[in-house]
Order: C-alpha cells, then sequence, then structure tokens
C-alpha cells in the first residue's frame, strides 16, 4: 500500500515540473536567442555566441520606441481599468441593488468575447463615426476588456473576506470612511495590486485587439509582428528576456520582503 | 447576537447607502455601454451595409442586406468547423494536462506553491508572439523534437510545422496557464479534511477523487475551460505563424477580411454570427453544468 501511494505522489510530482519545463521551454530559446549571432536575417537557430545584442539594445530606434508606447498605454490601462474595475466590484460584492444581475452580466460578456470580435467592432465604430486611429484608440480599446478581467480578480479577494471585520469597525463607531480606509481597503489591496499587474500584462502583450485600432502607432507586439517576416532582431529577445527575468525578480524580492515583515511583527 | 438584532441594525445602514452601488458601477458600466455594447450594435449595422461602388475605397452605405450573412457563412463555414475543432481539442488537452499540476500546488507542494504560480504567470511579460515564434524553431524540422520523433515513425507527415498538429499544439501552450489558475483557485479553496473524511469512511482513493474532489472543483473547471476555449477559437496568431494555408481558423478570415481586404460588411456579418455562436454554446454549457455565479 505504501508503495503504491508514494509511486502515485512521485507520478504527480514529476508531472508537474514536466509541465513546468513545458512552460518554460520558449523561454529557454528567447534567452538563448538573446544571445546569437544569426547568420542571415531569421534569428531562429544558434549560429554564434555574441553579446551584441545585450550591449546595443536600441540599435533599431523602432524597438526602443515601440517598447516605451507599449509600457506607456500599459501603465494608462492599468490606472484606469484598475480603479473602475475596483469600484464595480466593491458594489458586486458589498452591495444588493436592483440590477446587479444585469451588471454582473454586462462584466462578463467581454470575457465571452473572443478578441478578433471585440477589435473588429471597435474598429467599426471608429469607422463609423470617423475617430482617427492611434494611441488614443489603443488605450480604449484596451481598457475595455481589462476592466471584466479586474473585476474578476479584485471580486475573488473580496468574496473570502469576513464581513464581520467592517461591522466590528463600525461598531467602535469609526465612520463608513475610516472602515474603509483602514479595514476594507487594506484587506482588498492585494486583490487590486493583483489586477493591476494582470491589467499591466494584458495590455503589454496584447497584439490583437491593438492591431486592429493602433492606426500608424507601433506597439512592441506590433513591431514584433512586423519583424517575423523579415527576421525578428535578437535586441527583440533582449528586452523579453529582461521583462521575463524582471518580473521573477520583483515576485522574489516582494516575497522577501514580506517573510522580513511577517517575522518582524510574529 | 441573535439574528433579529443583527437585521434590526443592518438595516437602516444598507438603507442611507443605497445611492453608493449605484455611483461605483457608473463609470465603468458607462464605459462599457461606450465602448462594448455600442461597438457591437454598429457591427450589427456594418454587417447589414451594401458597397457603395466596386472598389472598398468607395465605402458602404447602410442597407439590410441580410444576404451579407449566407454568402459569409457558405464560403467560410470550414473555417468556422476548423477553430471549434482546434480550440475544442486544445481545451480538452489543456484540462488533462492541468488538472494534475493544479492539484499538486493546492494539496502538495506547499513550499513551492507561490514559486510555481510564479513561473506559470511570468511568462505573460515575454510576448506571446515571441514565444509562439520559438515553438518555431523548437519544431523545426531540423530540430530535436522532430528528429526523435521521425525516428520512431510517429509523424505521419514528417514534419510537425505547417500542420494542424502544430497549430492545437501552439494553442494548447498559449492557453495552458488560463486554464491552470482558475483550477488551482478552485481547488485550494477545498478544505483538506473533507477528503480525509472520506479515506476515513472507507472510500477508495477514485472514490475520493470523483465524489469529493471533482464536484468541488467544478466551478475551476467550468470557467478555466471557458477562459481556454473562448480566446482559443477566437484565435488566428497560432494559425498564422504555426499552420499552413489549409488551417486557416475563422479569426484568420476575419482578420484578413476586415485589414487586408476591408470587406466590412462581410467581416462583421462572420464577427456576428461567430459572436452568436459562442454565447449560444456558453449559455448551454453554463446552464448543463448548473451555475450561475457567471464573475
Amino acid at each position: 500500500m505504501k508503495i503504491v501511494k508514494l509511486i502515485r505522489e512521485k507520478t504527480l510530482q514529476v508531472f508537474s515540473v514536466l509541465i513546468i519545463a513545458y512552460l518554460m521551454l520558449p523561454l529557454a530559446v528567447i534567452i538563448l536567442l538573446s544571445f546569437n549571432k544569426p547568420k542571415g536575417r531569421q534569428n531562429t537557430s544558434w549560429n554564434e555566441f555574441s553579446l551584441d545584442a545585450w550591449t546595443n539594445i536600441c540599435r533599431d530606434q523602432t524597438i526602443c520606441s515601440s517598447f516605451a508606447t507599449s509600457i506607456k498605454i500599459g501603465l494608462l490601462v492599468t490606472i484606469i481599468s484598475t480603479i473602475v474595475g475596483t469600484m464595480i466590484s466593491f458594489a458586486l460584492v458589498r452591495h444588493r441593488y436592483r440590477g446587479r444581475g444585469a451588471t454582473s452580466l454586462l462584466i462578463f460578456l467581454p470575457l465571452a468575447t473572443p478578441e478578433v470580435i471585440l477589435g473588429a467592432s471597435l474598429l467599426a465604430l471608429f469607422l463609423n463615426i470617423f475617430i482617427p486611429l492611434g494611441f488614443w484608440t489603443i488605450l480604449l480599446a484596451q481598457i475595455t476588456f481589462t476592466i471584466s478581467f479586474v473585476v474578476v480578480v479584485v471580486n475573488a479577494r473580496l468574496a473570502g473576506m469576513d464581513p464581520r471585520l467592517e461591522q466590528a469597525a463600525m461598531d467602535l463607531y469609526a465612520t463608513p470612511l475610516q472602515t474603509f480606509r483602514y479595514v476594507t481597503f487594506p484587506i482588498a489591496l492585494p486583490g487590486i495590486m493583483a489586477a493591476a499587474l494582470l491589467s499591466f500584462s494584458l495590455s503589454f502583450d496584447d497584439f490583437i485587439v491593438t492591431t486592429f485600432n493602433s492606426g500608424r502607432v507601433v506597439t512592441f507586439p506590433i513591431y514584433i509582428w512586423g519583424a517575423a517576416q523579415r527576421g525578428i532582431p535578437p535586441q527583440v529577445n533582449v528586452i523579453a528576456s529582461l521583462m521575463f527575468l524582471g518580473s521573477l525578480l520583483l515576485v522574489l524580492v516582494a516575497s522577501v520582503i514580506s517573510k522580513r515583515r511577517k517575522a518582524l511583527y510574529t | 447576537m441573535s439574528i433579529a438584532q443583527e437585521s434590526i441594525i443592518a438595516k437602516p445602514v444598507k438603507r442611507r447607502f443605497k445611492r453608493t452601488p449605484y455611483l461605483l458601477i457608473l463609470p465603468g458600466i458607462g464605459w462599457l455601454f461606450l465602448f462594448f455594447v455600442f461597438p457591437l450594435s454598429t457591427l450589427l449595422a456594418t454587417s447589414l451595409q451594401k458597397p457603395a461602388g466596386i472598389s472598398p475605397d468607395d465605402g458602404y452605405l447602410p442597407a439590410f442586406k441580410v444576404s451579407n450573412y449566407s454568402n459569409a457563412l457558405a464560403e467560410y463555414y470550414p473555417q468556422f468547423f476548423r477553430a471549434f475543432l482546434y480550440a475544442g481539442i486544445a481545451t480538452v488537452i489543456c484540462l488533462l494536462l492541468a488538472y494534475p499540476i493544479a492539484y499538486y500546488m493546492a494539496f502538495r507542494a506547499r513550499k513551492y506553491r507561490n514559486f510555481m504560480l510564479v513561473l506559470i504567470v511570468a511568462p505573460f511579460f515575454a510576448s506571446f508572439l515571441l514565444r509562439t515564434n520559438a515553438w518555431k524553431t523548437i519544431l523545426s524540422g531540423d530540430g530535436f523534437v522532430v528528429s526523435v520523433l521521425n525516428s520512431i515513425n510517429l509523424l505521419p507527415q514528417d514534419r510537425i510545422l505547417n500542420t494542424s498538429l502544430a497549430v492545437v499544439a501552439g494553442l494548447t501552450y498559449n492557453f495552458l496557464p488560463f486554464m491552470i489558475l482558475p483550477l488551482y483557485t478552485s481547488l485550494e479553496k477545498i478544505d483538506p479534511r473533507l477528503i480525509e473524511a472520506a479515506g476515513d469512511l472507507y472510500s477508495p482513493p477514485s472514490q475520493r477523487f470523483w465524489k469529493v474532489v471533482w464536484p468541488l472543483s467544478l466551478p475551476g473547471v467550468i470557467s478555466g475551460t471557458l477562459l481556454t476555449f473562448i480566446p482559443a477559437s477566437g484565435d488566428y496568431i497560432n494559425a498564422e505563424l504555426l499552420g499552413s494555408i489549409k488551417d486557416k481558423m475563422i479569426g484568420n478570415v476575419i482578420q484578413s477580411q476586415f485589414i487586408d481586404l476591408r470587406d466590412y460588411p462581410t467581416a462583421s456579418s462572420l464577427s456576428f454570427t461567430f459572436m452568436a455562436i459562442i454565447l449560444v454554446m456558453i449559455y448551454l454549457y453554463i446552464r448543463k453544468a448548473g451555475t450561475d455565479d457567471l464573475v
């Protein structure tokens, strides 16, 4: 019996590690090829080790300008959709009101809409009312689909919160504003942060909705798509590697800090 | 505190803040009406327009041309079928791959749980176009994977790239995290004592799984399959980068009709039909699975 159980546990563990490896494999290729000196235009097979791309990231100006555009759009999208989405989430979880079902249906629908249709319908709108495509239309389009993701993530956090905490604050004569400021908001904060992170990554990486509404503006994914035909320069791999490793490092630092803090208080 | 007392205290507070929920939802709902509901209605209007001249530059005139729909469907039904087939296969594979690792993270991996979560989410920060492109390198004809599979005669076409296999593999890879995360969230909420209790009552492991764990994880299964199937069926990147001309999905058609050919009425009627099919499928699926919690 023991052996059977052990084998079952180990199989599960090995399988999980294999899945992680599967998810990491393309990233390993991306990082490896960032140190490559491609033979022709296509940077798809290993040729020669080189640090050229790492020491000269902005050799092609459009790489860095498109990256900057994506970061700018990502930050604006994150700020707006996180605020708007969190507000809806508070209404949905904390209040019973007429039209609550309709609200949650309206939040669900963008999630159920394939990106091509979302992009296409906005393009149809902009074309019909003659709004020029560009930076602002990208922003509008991306906020539209990130709001729902924010609501879902913040909902999950708020739903798990004990309502008695707020009641206790009220019982101790805290004003509604104080209750929100010192009790509700700090508890919701991790959910709000996760939602913000998610909307940034969705915005930064979005290609389909963006390409429909971008006009002549080039975001980082649009640059990659254009470059894919004639060969993606290794500099793009460098930026992607930096983003990936940077996000890992950020989470690592955050977890070390929160562990330290916990150690201080307990 | 008794229930009666609680309701006496709770009621006046609720009444005083009756306006709050509407103020809270106003900006977001207003936004979604302006940039989601309204565009969908212009899409509907566009889908019924007729061309003003011979070239797309002449523009289109408002009309009620229902034949746009029948023409578009008659021409592109294979792409519809293919989109749902590929997305369906990818969703099933994703579920089979994601469930064990989500289970492992929820119940076994105490120390490494957060680290694994980070590794699952972090690839989002390295462009998904670039990751899909990296699969081109991995699956290329002179690559390791293809030569191993070929040496044991597993590949009917001697290659993976530019086949439907590559498209399904790409979809599976790209949407796997969207399956793992909701599954993990709902598995993690299960009290492990429930499983122990089933064991104490002499339930064998398989029964413990199918009678306790699986039913409790259904919300995660539903949102995971929807979050995988919907974007996968509308995707055109994987078919474009990894597939051949015979693997084009409905997303490819809508994209090229809209952007390259600028045949807006056809593209709009295809989009609208696609949206309708998806919504009917979701409705049937959610009703069958028996949940009404949408978000």
